[in-house]
Formats: structure tokens, C-alpha cells, sequence
């Protein structure tokens, strides 16, 4: 299997911790993985990627224009990176505007809806709502369970559960299972 | 052999693991901090390790590790370098017994440094080799590769990752590990380990001679190679070479070389990887090394070829390079055309979001404090290297400068030297203090300079990922360990007076600074409150409904947690840590504090 995913956001949305998910599933299916993490001083505020890339690849960054699945945890942030998907790729975009921290103080008027008609307008898009999910803590799950639930992650429920299951804490996995299959259902409705 | 998914800077640990090194020293910087981090996860009590108070004190002590025949590790990031260049460059000229690796991660970009720096130039310049990983899995074995030629030679050996090597993940086949390197222990040799000039000019010649015989042996390595047979060839190294391999795979006959071991420049290696080429494309980050070295080779070898690169404007004089990069420069070298994304030049316009200090950083309430102080008068306000450059952002604006690690401190003496009228501020952290800004005081007093220093001590080292230093009672492996004080550093220095305030009591901090500014001498205020992303208070500001809407909170102190909704001033709870710090600017006493809730 040959799969890129590039996952963005902003920096405290939990992307590194989906990617690390990602890349686990994907050991465990035998496959070759490779992924890069902005850290530093892109703190929480930032905007981060992870580039998940699976199969044969030497760079640790996806190309332009070959991400299979661009997953936006933030829609600016999903058109900043737009650049990176393939023709026939998917996006799959949080609706939920994360306003920059400079908001208050320059009051530019962002909220995110330009940004989720653009994307409509520009590419295939499935658009979730982090606002219908008991909180926005699990939003990093959900997003995965909408990738599998569109079928074209290349993996399946229960290898992408094994991993929520060993890598998030006991007292908070049965909310994020239900985020999960919450976002699975969000995926098989488009 | 075992499969682990790790991060590069885990890899250069795994490495230096089953090179059996005995002894690792360094000082936190984006890109290198997890390199010592994994070793004292992965070990336990078998290798010494420390974080040391700077880079030139993590070379020394593992200087003196490789002197003893033991195996030694010194990790930094490119400017740690220019910190140890003083032991680093007479350590070339001395050599070592075991084999010690000075890791140096440079940060093309550059994403979180001062400077493009290139560790490789630093090689050459001391005369030093270099190896130049282009992954996590390549990490993992050039770090051994590189303590087996430090051994071999006597010499310390630089291992060069980059920033997208260093924060990869890859997956590395780990061999068992044998466990730490059985050593002599230091024989005592004056003639050898006490540096001389009658030693440094022995030791030069010998260094040049034995330099040669080292480019002989790399032409040999196996990570330097040569794919396709094209005459057009790229000529590229670290991370780099794999965005030019990323994109020539599609095209198996156009010839690539790769270069893993920048210096002493595998010369026969490359004169063979050049045969029947007559164009060649040095694709590289940060400074046109391999470019240069090619173009040597041509004019020493009268080789009739074209040589291009950043030198000629085909690749990026400066800057990050990535897998589009790689495509469009070499895309257009070959006449190959790289893929193309979908037209998005018509995108709406992105919102940015530039790093500020976090909701409820003690900072923000310390720089504050200084400029209610300071209103209408001049100062002059000197930052430093760490979360509070951040500092310098509206509306605080409360950097005037920032140039290297410790140089607000006496900077801000060389202002006050020529302006008698202005107040003169150094902000430093805590963990920069211990690193670099007490020689800065010592200076200061001695030389009866008038200045304010203000410590922002929230006891860690908080932008490189919180790790410990001098003064927070804990060491590297999580254990109780001697406190240094500050203000007893200060007091024994001469300070002339020393205030500790809370940085989060906007009264409290004033009157300390108003205290100092209305002195002549060397002052001090520590201000002194835990990092809120390691203390993580639960409390809420809540705005109450005799709010008048002026904005003045967000206007003044520009804390992320304050926030407008429909037009009304609001608190985004998630961000909230109940500080305070906007209570406190209130002009109707519409917010309520952590206490109210």
C-alpha cells in the first residue's frame, strides 16, 4: 500500500497524536512508514502538520500535489495545505474555526465559513463538526473514525481501535471510542 | 533485531546505545532536546548522563570522558556549537582516546533558531569529520559508524542531522545491545593531553596528513553512492538527498550522487561518481558546501564540467528545501516536470497566527509590569533567547533587541554606557541565567554599568520541552538535586539590590520595578512563577456583567484567553488559567480573579 496523509491543524488539537496512530496501524499491517512532526516553537496557537506517509517514500515531507487524504482538523488550515493533495484525494475538514490568538486584537472577522465554501468549491470534500461531539478533546479520534469511515484510509475499524486502545489513557478511552465511531458514521454518510 | 518506530533523535540514542557509549553531556535546543531525553529513558544508570549548564560545559565534561578511553556523546543544536567552539576547536588539535561524537543539529529554515548556520563548515573548519545522516535509519547507523572512526582515528567526530531528520520518525532495525564500552581510564601523558603550541603545530600537520587518509576511507563508505549513469548528474547530502531521491525514482537513469560524509570530502569517490558527466546540480541546505567542493575538485582535476547549485541561483540561497523543492530544481535541470497541484493562487486570505506567549504566562504579567512602570521614560529593553522573545509581540512590544543566549544582560550595559538618561533592562530566563548570563553580571558589576536585571524564573527551561537546569533541584534521570540559587548568585556577585516579586501581582511587580529604576547600580528583580503549561492551573477568570466593553484587557496585556464574541469582550475558558493579570487592568473591576468562582 502506498498512502499519504498529511494531517494539520493548530498546535494543541491532538494532530501528532492521530498521526502517531496512524503510523502505529501501519506498522502492524507489516507496512513501511515514515512521518515528520512540526515541533518547537510552533506552540500551541501554530500551525502544525504531520505528514504520514506509508509504503515506499525517502522523504520524510509528502510532495505537492500527492497527499491521498488532507485531514484539516481546522479548515484554514486545511486550504493553507491544499497544495499538498492529489487531484483525486480527499479532504476531510473540521468546520470549527480555531481564531488565531492576534483575533481579538485585529478583529479580521475569520470564522472559517469562506474557507469551507472554498474547499466545496475546489476539491472532494467531507466536512464534520467537532461542535457535535461531546467535547473537542476527542476531535483527533473523530477525524480518524471519519478517514475510516470513507473507506479510503486503507485500513479498518478495529486495527485503527487496537491503537486508540494502547496509546489513550483508560480513564478517557470509552469517550474516545464513542468519538471514534461517532466519526465513522459522519465518514459513511458521505 | 528489533523494529522500533522512532524518532530521529531517538535513533542518534538508540545508535549511540549500541555503540556503547559511556558518557553523554548536553544543553536543550530545537532540533537536538531528545537526544539525551531518550537516553535517560532508555538507560538505566549505566551511561552517566547530564544536562549540563551550557554547550561548552557538555563538551568539556565529555571531552574528558573520551580522554579516559571511554566512549562520549556531546549533543547541541548549530549555535550550541559556536557556544563549545573554544574546547571544540582545541579538542581537534589535542584528540581523543575514546570515541566522541559532537551531535550538532542544524536547523535549515530556519524554524526555531537565530541563525542558517551549516555544522558542516564547522567541521572543516576545525578539521574534523563529518557525517551527514539523511533519516532516522541512516541516523541510527552513522552514529556508530561515526564513534568506530573516532576510535580509528583519535579524533572527535561531528554527526550532522537536520531539523527533518532529527523530528522524522522512521523505522530502524535496532541490534542488541552489548552494553557500555569497557575503558582504560585516563593515563596521565602531559605530552599528549596538555595543549602547547610546540603540540598544536605538531598536531596540525599530523591533523592535515591523517585528513587525507580519512577522504580516502570515506570514499569507501557505503552511504556515499551513486545511482543512474546519466551525464547530467545531482549531487546532494543529508535530509536533501532524500527530497532528490523522493523525486528521481521516477527516473532510475538520471544519475545521483550522494555525499554522507561532507568532510574530509571522499575525493576519489567523487572524481569516480563524475565519470562521463559533464553538468552537474548540487541540491543542499543551509550553504553551498558539496557545490564548493565540486567546483575544487573540477578546477584541481581540470574536469570540464558545469557546476550549478545555490552558487548560480538554481537551488535557494537560503531557506528550507523539501520534496517540492527538489522537484522544481531538479525537475527543470533534467527537463522533467514535476506534478502539479490544483491552481489554488485564488484561495481566500489565510489567517496567521504567529507564536505568542501562552494564555496565563507569568511573562506577560513580568513584562507588564515593566512598562506601567517604565510609561514615559526611556529604557531600553534587551531580550534574550527563549519563550519570552515572545515578548516582542504586540501589544506588549517589550523586546527592543535579542541577539544570542546571555547577550541582554550585557548588552544592556553597552546601553547604559552611552545613554546616562535611559533605564537599561535585561530579561532573562532562568535556565539562560544559569547558561550564559552570570558572567554578564559579573561584568556588569565590576564595571559599575547602571542596569535592571529582570529574571523571569518559571523553573524549567520552557521552549525546548521543559527539561531541568541548575536552579530547579533536579537532574536529567528525574532525581532530587543541589539547588542553585539565584538570588544568592546574584548576592555573592555584588548585586546591589535584590527583589523577588510575582510576576502575576501587577502591584507588586510595579513597585519592585519602580523600586529599581529610581537606583543607580546593578539591580535585580526575579520574577518568579511556574511555566502554566507545566503547572496547568484549573482556575477561570469570568467577566461580570458590569463590563463596559472598552477592550482595554485585550488592548493592554493581549492575552490569548480574551477573546471577542459578537463584538463582546469574553473569556475562552479552554485557554483561561484564571492569572488574574487582566483583573488586574480592569479600569471598572469587571473581571473577576481565579478566587471568585
Amino acid at each position: 500500500m502506498n498512502k499519504d496523509i498529511l494531517l494539520c491543524g493548530v498546535g494543541g488539537q491532538g494532530t501528532v497524536l492521530a498521526a502517531k496512530i496512524l503510523a502505529a496501524a501501519a506498522m502492524n499491517a507489516g507496512e513501511k512508514v515514515r512521518s515528520c512532526e512540526t515541533i518547537g516553537m510552533a506552540q500551541r496557537g501554530g500551525s502544525v502538520t504531520s505528514h504520514v506517509r506509508i509504503g515506499d517514500s525517502s522523504s520524510p515531507l509528502i510532495p505537492r500535489a500527492k497527499a491521498d487524504i488532507l485531514m484539516a482538523f481546522e479548515p484554514a488550515e486545511a486550504v493553507r495545505n491544499l497544495d499538498y493533495l492529489k487531484r483525486e484525494g480527499i479532504v476531510i475538514v473540521n468546520r470549527a474555526p480555531v481564531k488565531p490568538v492576534t483575533e481579538s486584537l485585529q478583529q479580521t472577522g475569520y470564522d472559517g465559513t469562506e474557507m469551507i465554501e472554498y474547499l466545496g468549491s475546489r476539491c472532494r470534500c467531507i466536512v464534520m463538526d467537532s461542535g457535535e461531539l461531546d467535547s473537542e478533546k476527542f476531535l483527533n479520534i473523530a477525524m480518524l473514525g471519519v478517514a475510516v469511515g470513507t473507506g479510503r484510509l486503507g485500513f479498518d475499524r478495529e486495527e485503527i481501535l487496537a491503537e486508540i486502545e494502547t496509546r489513550v489513557p483508560a480513564k478517557f478511552l470509552e469517550a474516545n471510542r464513542q468519538a471514534f465511531l461517532k466519526g465513522i458514521a459522519m465518514g459513511e454518510n458521505r | 533485531m528489533k523494529k522500533e518506530y522512532v524518532m530521529g533523535n531517538g535513533a542518534i540514542a538508540l545508535g549511540a546505545l549500541a555503540a556503547g557509549v559511556n558518557l553523554a553531556a548536553g544543553y536543550p535546543g530545537t532540533p537536538s532536546s531528545e537526544i539525551i531525553e531518550t537516553l535517560a529513558k532508555r538507560t538505566n544508570g549505566e551511561v552517566y548522563l547530564e544536562w549540563s549548564v551550557n554547550e561548552k560545559a557538555a563538551m568539556e565534561v565529555a571531552c574528558a570522558g573520551a580522554y579516559t578511553g571511554a566512549r562520549a556523546m556531546v549533543t547541541m543544536k548549530q549555535m550550541g556549537l559556536n557556544v563549545a567552539a573554544d574546547p571544540f576547536m582545541s579538542l581537534a588539535y589535542v584528540g581523543v582516546k575514546g570515541g566522541m561524537v559532537v551531535v550538532s543539529a542544524d536547523d535549515p529554515g530556519p524554524i526555531s533558531s537565530q541563525t542558517e548556520q551549516d555544522t558542516r563548515r564547522f567541521g572543516e573548519f576545525a578539521r574534523v569529520p563529518v557525517f551527514d545522516p539523511a533519516s532516522p535509519e541512516e541516523a541510527y547507523e552513522m552514529v556508530q559508524d561515526a564513534f568506530a572512526c573516532s576510535e580509528k582515528y583519535g579524533t572527535p567526530v561531528i554527526l550532522r542531522p537536520t531539523t527533518r531528520v532529527c523530528h522524522a520518525y522512521g523505522t530502524v532495525d535496532c541490534r542488541e545491545n552489548s552494553g557500555p564500552k569497557e575503558y582504560e581510564g585516563f593515563v596521565k601523558d602531559s605530552g599528549r593531553w596538555v595543549i602547547f603550541p610546540k603540540l598544536a603545530n605538531a598536531n596540525h600537520r599530523m591533523i592535515e596528513e591523517r585528513n587525507a587518509v580519512i577522504g580516502r576511507d570515506f570514499s569507501e563508505y557505503s552511504f556515499n553512492t551513486v545511482t543512474g549513469s546519466s551525464r547530467k548528474a545531482v549531487v546532494a547530502g543529508g535530509v536533501s538527498y532524500a527530497y532528490a531521491r523522493e523525486f528521481m525514482k521516477d527516473y532510475p537513469d538520471y544519475r545521483l550522487i550522494r555525499v554522507a560524509t561532507p568532510y574530509p570530502f571522499p575525493e576519489d569517490f567523487m572524481l569516480k561518481a563524475l565519470e562521463g558527466v559533464d553538468e552537474v546540480l548540487c541540491f543542499e541546505e543551509l550553504s553551498p558546501f558539496l557545490e564548493e567542493k565540486v567546483l575544487q575538485l573540477a578546477g584541481k582535476h581540470n574536469l570540464n564540467i558545469r557546476v550549478s547549485g545555490k552558487l548560480d541561483g538554481k537551488v535557494p540561497a537560503a531557506g528550507e528545501n523539501s520534496a517540492d523543492i527538489a522537484a522544481e530544481a531538479i525537475g527543470k535541470f533534467f527537463g522533467a516536470p514535476a506534478a502539479r497541484s490544483g491552481d489554488y493562487t485564488d484561495k481566500p486570505e489565510l489567517p496567521a497566527r504567529p507564536p505568542v506567549l501562552c494564555a496565563g504566562c507569568p511573562h506577560r504579567g513580568a513584562f507588564y509590569a515593566v512598562k506601567k512602570a517604565m510609561e514615559g521614560k526611556k529604557s531600553y529593553f534587551c531580550g534574550d533567547i527563549g519563550c519570552y522573545t515572545l515578548g516582542n509581540a504586540m501589544p506588549l512590544d517589550m523586546v527592543d533587541t535579542c541577539l544570542c543566549m546571555g547577550a541582554g544582560v550585557t548588552m544592556a550595559q553597552g546601553f547604559s554606557h552611552m545613554d546616562e538618561e535611559g533605564t537599561a533592562f535585561a530579561f532573562i530566563g532562568d535556565s539562560t541565567f544559569f547558561a550564559s548570563g552570570i558572567t554578564g553580571v559579573v561584568n556588569a558589576v565590576y564595571n559599575e554599568a547602571d542596569m535592571i536585571l529582570c529574571v523571569l524564573d518559571n523553573s524549567t527551561t520552557a521552549m525546548t520541552g521543559h527539561q531541568p537546569h541548575p536552579g530547579t533541584g533536579r537532574n536529567i534521570m528525574g532525581e532530587i538535586a543541589p539547588k542553585v540559587s539565584i538570588e544568592k548568585v546574584l548576592e555573592g556577585i555584588g548585586v546591589s539590590r535584590i527583589i523577588t516579586a510575582d510576576p502575576l501581582n501587577l502591584g507588586e511587580s510595579m513597585a519592585a520595578v519602580k523600586e529599581c529604576a529610581g537606583e543607580k547600580g546593578v539591580k535585580a528583580i526575579i520574577f518568579r512563577s511556574p511555566c502554566i503549561a507545566l503547572s496547568k492551573p484549573s482556575e477561570k477568570c469570568t467577566i461580570r456583567e458590569n463590563c463596559v466593553n472598552c477592550k482595554l484587557c485585550i488592548r493592554e496585556i493581549g492575552c490569548p484567553a480574551l477573546v471577542t464574541i459578537d463584538g463582546q469582550t469574553a473569556i475562552d475558558r479552554n485557554l483561561c488559567t484564571g492569572c488574574g493579570l487582566c483583573a488586574s487592568v480592569c479600569p471598572v473591576d469587571a473581571i473577576g480573579g481565579a478566587g471568585d468562582e
